[in-house]
């Protein structure tokens, strides 16, 4: 019977060697430590098992846990969504793979009505743990149905958590506290830098992940708490509010331009670190938001609301957003829509003026 | 763009050549020939009903008795204002969960259905106190007043709710399942559903699921004959409904669900085939509800005459005391046990009326597990 497990360790930072993995690595590495040490752990999803995913998170973890633990399911978004959640309630911990968070839309009844409710209807007796990963965001050409970045509909809901990782060592961490955490958790996964920490230079050589330093990815168990942001780089300019991808167009942007940003990788939306924006806003006076979703009731709207209300007296300028457009994900003009450095660097002038 | 979305992975998307071993078996007992898509029906009606004790018989009367005087004071209760919002009575199928849910193994078997709750819980012996608590709203409710008519759970019951979206429970049931199956506890889930619900979408991708992956699951489809004030024949093209299975491999079995013996005697046959490891069963309970869908809901999509003529002649609760009778049962006996029965329930009404609201606190607590 689902009853709460008193898993709530602390931090442990493993002493275990590091090494380079991408995030695809990373996140493979952190459901096979997951698998490994917890019985009730389980992965299912869309060709997730004998194909190892369509990106290749899950490769191998079928041949080593078996079928009973890693399988595919059919294409049955909702389905799997509320499989996970009668599984949930039963005591297990499901990982389900949504292939593509725009796929996520027919399972929305599920995560909505079932998942992130079931706690409170049924007064604390059920719990819902499970924790559905998705790759999120463009960058990759994929048009309208592959390039989403739906998190404002999950940050919108009571009773969700909503995590996006920005470099392979956040990704493993973090998904290990989703997976152990005993609320249902939303895993948004940026496939763009899956690969490599994309800085928005989309006309410049790609770059591996393989130097960058964040993405040294200690081996075994280790996790990052829910809820706790990440300074990037401290500053003292303007405060830069990013996660996912534009974590590292913020990076790329301040680099060229030579600002004194303090860039914060909020890493986990619900719950939000309110205390480091806070922290860091009162010390710039200067707040630049960024996210690659629609503008519109985005996340960014939120963020903009809570520092106009906790920081209102130390602004001395408004907040800025950066964000897509209020438009379906184009194809052919990917770049246009994706906010990347040069609308990035237009809104730190604009603030620097300020 | 297809599913796949990098070009590399264009190639290996279309059917491997050679399929893994273990992935055939996920799909195992697929051979036609040997597939009983219908020996379950066909067993059943050789000997449709259960062989019922006095003693058996009396159980059962007494507990559909229960919920239809429950149900009854519920009804009184919504009209005086004392429960607000949404309210769906089980009154006209209590043989359905009260025939069902003796099949099941207590502390073994899971159970989980739709907002047409109340019914389920009595079923199982959870105390009608917290449960009209529940409906008032109040903090003793078994929700805690926070889920209300259509929200209610318990964790010693193994009752899984209680849900409001109509067809949502499905999937979660098939969950359940397979969380049976993954611990080899040897439990069943039972989830029901309504004729309106087994319209939705996710109801045949769980089938298809459930069947695929042999979970151990009986589905219930309590057609009462009207999703909300759509009749069956308004909204589905398969009235049949337990044939409604039978693209998923799944048997079928139809059922008169106004018949406590006979629904008791399918639950059996159901649930044996489903704990013997065959995958889930589909029951079709023919039923009918003699009160609107919801208190708000005047039921003019019916006649009158419909409603009396079952009530007349198909009440599953007069049928069980004919038979009761019929078997020596003294009418006075029946008399007394229906005075207890109000007794209990007016007891629960007091109960439900003069318990506290939840405290203002309670609207944060249980949001999540942690704070935020």
């Amino acid at each position: 019977m689902a009853r709460l497990t008193a898993d709530d360790e602390p931090v442990t930072l493993s002493e275990a060697p590091a090494r380079s993995l991408t995030m695809i690595e990373a996140i493979n590495d952190a459901l096979d430590t997951m698998l490994e040490r917890d019985p009730d752990v389980i992965l299912m999803g869309e060709d997730i098992g004998y194909f190892g995913g369509v990106f290749r998170c899950t490769a191998g973890l079928q041949e080593k846990y078996g079928h009973t633990r890693v399988f595919d399911t059919p294409i049955s978004e909702c389905g799997i969504i509320g499989v996970a959640v009668g599984m949930g309630a039963y005591g297990l911990r499901p990982v389900p793979e949504i292939q593509f968070a725009d796929y996520i839309y027919p399972g929305l009844d599920q995560l909505i009505s079932e998942a992130a409710r079931l706690r409170y209807r049924s007064a604390g007796e059920f719990i819902a743990p499970l924790t559905v990963r998705s790759p999120f965001g463009g960058g990759i050409f994929g048009g309208q149905t592959h390039s989403q970045s739906p998190e404002a509909l999950f940050t919108h809901v009571a009773g969700l958590k909503t995590v996006v990782p920005s470099t392979p060592h956040d990704a493993k961490g973090l998904l290990i506290a989703a997976i152990e955490d005993n609320d249902p958790v939303v895993f948004f996964e940026p496939k763009r830098i899956y690969n490599g920490p994309f800085d928005g230079y989309y006309d410049r050589p790609t770059r591996p992940w393989k130097d960058h330093p964040d993405a040294r990815v200690p081996e075994g168990y280790y996790s990052i708490p829910l809820g706790k942001a990440r300074i990037v780089r401290e500053g003292s300019a303007l405060t830069v509010l990013a996660y996912g991808t534009m974590v590292h167009v913020a990076e790329g942007v301040c680099r060229e331009k030579g600002v004194d940003a303090e860039i914060i990788d909020l890493r986990t939306l619900v719950p939000l670190d309110i205390e480091a924006v806070e922290n860091s806003v009162e010390k710039t006076g200067k707040c630049l938001v960024l996210h690659e979703a629609t503008r519109t009731s985005g996340f960014g709207a939120e963020l903009a609301a809570l520092v106009q209300e906790r920081c209102f007296y130390h602004l001395e300028a408004p907040v800025e957003r950066v964000t897509g457009f209020d438009t379906p994900y184009p194809h052919s003009l990917e770049w246009a829509y994706f906010p990347g450095p040069i609308r990035v660097g237009e809104a730190i002038d604009k603030l620097l003026e300020a | 763009m297809a599913r796949a979305a990098s070009s590399s992975s264009g190639k290996t998307k279309r059917a491997p050549a050679k399929k893994p071993a273990a992935q055939a078996t996920a799909s195992a007992g697929k051979s036609g020939d040997n597939f009983a898509l219908h020996s379950l029906q066909e067993a059943f009606q050789q000997d449709p009903r259960f062989d019922a004790t006095a003693e058996e018989l009396l159980t059962f009367y007494e507990r559909m008795l229960l919920i239809r005087r429950f149900e009854e004071k519920a009804g009184q209760l919504y009209g005086l204002g004392l429960i607000g919002g949404f309210c769906h009575l089980y009154i006209g199928q209590e043989a359905v969960a009260v025939g069902l849910q003796d099949a099941l193994q207590g502390g073994k078997d899971s159970v989980i259905t739709g907002y047409r709750d109340h019914g389920h819980m009595l079923a199982y012996g959870i105390d009608p106190k917290i449960i009209m608590a529940e409906l008032t709203g109040r903090q003793a409710g078994i929700s805690h007043g926070k889920g209300g008519s259509m929200h209610m759970f318990s964790t010693e019951h193994a009752f899984y709710g209680g849900h409001g979206i109509v067809g949502a429970q499905v999937p979660l049931g098939a969950g359940l399942a397979f969380a049976h199956k993954y611990r080899g506890d040897g439990g069943v889930c039972m989830a029901y559903f309504g004729d309106g619900a087994a319209n939705q979408g996710q109801v045949y991708e769980t089938f298809n699921m459930a069947s695929l992956w042999k979970l151990p699951i009986v589905f219930v489809i309590e057609n009462n004959q009207y999703a909300m004030g759509t009749s069956v024949k308004r909204s589905s093209a398969e009235t049949e409904f337990y044939r409604r299975g039978t693209a998923f491999r799944i048997p079928g079995m139809k059922v008169n669900g106004m018949d406590v013996l006979e629904v008791r005697k399918a639950a059996e046959i159901a649930v044996a085939h489903v704990r013997d490891g065959n995958g889930p069963v589909l029951m079709e309970l023919n039923t009918y509800r003699y009160r609107g869908h919801s208190m708000s809901d005047p039921a003019k999509y019916r006649t009158r005459e419909e409603v009396q003529g079952v009530r007349d002649h198909s009440d599953p609760i007069e049928g069980a005391k004919a038979e009761l009778i019929k078997l020596g049962v003294d009418e006075d006996k029946l008399k007394d046990l229906d005075k207890r029965i109000r007794a209990q329930v007016a007891e629960a009404a007091d109960f439900a009326e003069s318990s506290p609201e939840p405290a203002p606190s309670e609207l944060y607590t249980d949001v999540l597990v942690e704070t935020y």
